[in-house]
């Protein structure tokens, strides 16, 4: 029972010595950094539209491509992690953060071989998104075609 | 005028995923999931596509546009096929991002040294 106690107490104490985010700074840094990557791609998506064939609609897909590509690379010279330090969500939330997480995930179990290591981790961290977009869009899808269908 | 939208969408819809980090102590893990999910629930009110015509990469880049992709192609395929549809089309506008996820992480991770 006293442990129990001294557990409780100790999750107490120890919660006044961590240190505190600081909001402010952190949703500054995440708005810049964040804002900067979605500008890159919207230069990206302007290149594509006016020097390759692509239309406002079909854009998107090259320029996410680019987008993973460089996210890609930068997370094999270790210069995403860092980033990601100073910026946090704003590194994680755009679509590079995804690639940041397939590819950090398969370097890190590559010592364990290309088969068991690279290819078995790679959607560790990125396997959730998927199996919670495509969940939660197939329930939307059913109850959106069901509704049509019933409205006609 | 576009870029200027992208910049500041983009940067808000970060900023949060900063405070949901912060105050709600949530994983990072946690924090994208909870955005794709929030993606495709907008799509399914139609309300992400006037997101997109409004700040077009600020709303394509961030991943709450995956869950929003793959709604699209899932009602796409559902409106012309029925049920089966939403089977058929669920990866049909995602694949390039998909594909090259992995053809570039594994690449990367083939040619680099994992650091630190």
């Amino acid at each position: 029972m006293s442990q129990l106690n001294n557990q409780k107490d100790y999750k107490k104490n120890a919660k006044s010595y961590q240190p505190k985010p600081n909001y402010v700074i952190n949703c500054i840094k995440a708005f810049f950094v964040g804002g900067a990557i979605c500008l890159i791609g919207q230069c990206l998506q302007v290149f594509f539209i006016h020097f390759f064939d692509f239309t406002e609609k079909t854009a998107g897909n090259p320029t996410t491509a680019t987008l993973i590509l460089i996210a890609a690379l930068l997370t094999g010279f270790g210069i995403y992690d860092k980033i990601g330090q100073f910026a946090g969500a704003g590194s994680l939330v755009p679509v590079t953060g995804f690639a940041n997480s397939i590819t950090s995930a398969a370097l890190e179990h590559k010592s364990e071989g290309i088969v068991l290591g690279i290819a078995t981790n790679l959607f560790k961290l990125a396997g959730a998104v998927i199996v919670f977009g495509v969940v939660s869009a197939a329930i939307l899808g059913v109850i959106r075609l069901f509704l049509n269908n019933l409205l006609g | 005028m576009i870029f200027l939208y992208a910049f500041v969408v983009g940067g808000l819809i970060c900023v949060v995923g900063q405070l949901l980090l912060d105050l709600f102590k949530l994983s990072p893990a946690h924090v994208i999931v909870s955005f794709v999910v929030a993606g495709a629930v907008l799509d399914a009110f139609g309300l992400y596509d006037k997101l997109i015509e409004f700040a077009g990469a600020g709303a394509t880049v961030p991943i709450t546009s995956f869950g929003h992709s793959l709604l699209h192609g899932a009602m796409a395929e559902g409106k012309a096929h029925g049920y089966i549809g939403i089977a058929m089309g669920t990866f049909k506008l995602t694949s390039a991002g998909i594909t090259s996820a992995i053809l570039f992480g594994f690449i990367v991770a083939l040619i680099f040294k994992p650091k630190g």
